[in-house]
């Protein structure tokens, strides 16, 4: 899963107040090569351009889990692939 | 999403797409073809678990008519379609289209689903492909999202209506043949037939002559 699936990830549990599926949480320890802010001239800065074309597209989570922030509800990611199914009490 | 047989299509585009398959077996397919999109293990009747207005657009083939299915005692498919078409149309940006081919099994099923899209807001229509024919008929479900597009024209629709709108006139004496299209019982052209499909049998026939069928006398 690319991080750039993660940033349009939202849990659908039902009965979360809205917004509140996003954003979910990666669990797994991965040091980020990004500055925290983005520099106020990111559109010109290349390097900085190319840092986050790879974040976002090329780096891939393949195993560890997605938290939902509001339910604390746990989505396991394996082999790359998210498993998002809900039990029948959560639908 | 399947085995992201139209995800391919979709990236040659150059687009950036997800799919989403309730079976892992199939999943498992997409990820030995190493498609170029991410793939999402969901049940889209429980909802498509995007932020909103995330997507230009939504492809499906043959999957919305398993939502019609109750596969278990607490489903409900009205609910289940409800929640997939309102969902979607939250994920999709405004002026996105969304096309969903499928097989429903009834016009029920067609109304139905159709009803549950409309519900969610969505404008559109569905879009037949070879009206006519049993075997190469294909529904289109196409949904846009805000503006209301033209809908594309199905394929083979233009050869129906051109037979309807044309009356043939011809010279020639035709044979009355019945509704279903078979010669009447017993006359000239039903035992010329018949006589045919005895000799494609390989069974020995009379030849036939201006004799055959023929009227004969009363006390026959």
């Amino acid at each position: 899963m690319k991080l750039l699936t993660h940033n349009l990830l939202s849990s659908h549990v039902p009965g979360l107040r809205p917004g509140g599926g996003f954003p979910l949480k990666i669990e797994l320890g991965h040091p980020s090569e990004l500055p925290p802010e983005p520099l106020p001239d990111y559109e010109a800065n290349e390097e900085f351009l190319r840092r986050l074309h790879h974040v976002l597209l090329e780096v891939e989570v393949l195993e560890g889990s997605l938290q939902c922030p509001d339910s604390g509800r746990r989505f396991p990611i394996s082999r790359g692939v998210p498993n998002m199914l809900l039990t029948e009490e959560e639908a | 999403c399947g085995s992201g047989l139209s995800g391919d299509y979709i990236s040659e585009e150059g687009h950036y797409w997800i799919g989403m398959d309730i079976s892992p077996a199939m999943l498992d397919v997409a990820v030995e073809r190493e498609v170029e999109g991410d793939l999402l293990l969901a049940d889209v009747g429980h909802g498509i678990p995007f932020r909103p207005g995330m997507f230009d657009g939504c492809i499906s083939i043959s999957a919305v008519q398993w939502l019609c299915n109750a596969d278990k005692k607490s489903h409900s498919p009205p609910k289940r379609l409800y929640r997939f078409f309102s969902t979607l149309y939250t994920a999709l940006a405004r002026g996105s289209r969304a096309v969903l081919q499928l097989y429903p099994e009834n016009s029920e099923q067609l109304e139905l689903i159709t009803a549950q899209a409309m519900k969610a807001g969505f404008t559109g229509g569905m879009v037949v492909d070879y009206p006519n024919s049993a075997k190469a008929k294909k529904f289109f479900l196409c949904l846009f999202v805000g503006t209301s597009g033209t809908l594309p024209k199905g394929l083979g629709t233009e050869c129906a209506s051109e037979e309807l709108q044309q009356a043939k006139f011809t010279n020639e004496r035709t044979r009355f043949r019945n509704v279903k299209g078979k010669s009447v019982k017993k006359s000239r052209d039903w035992i010329l037939e018949k006589k045919e499909r005895r000799r494609r049998q390989g069974k020995e026939v009379r030849p036939d002559t201006k004799y055959t069928g023929r009227k004969r006398r009363p006390h026959f």
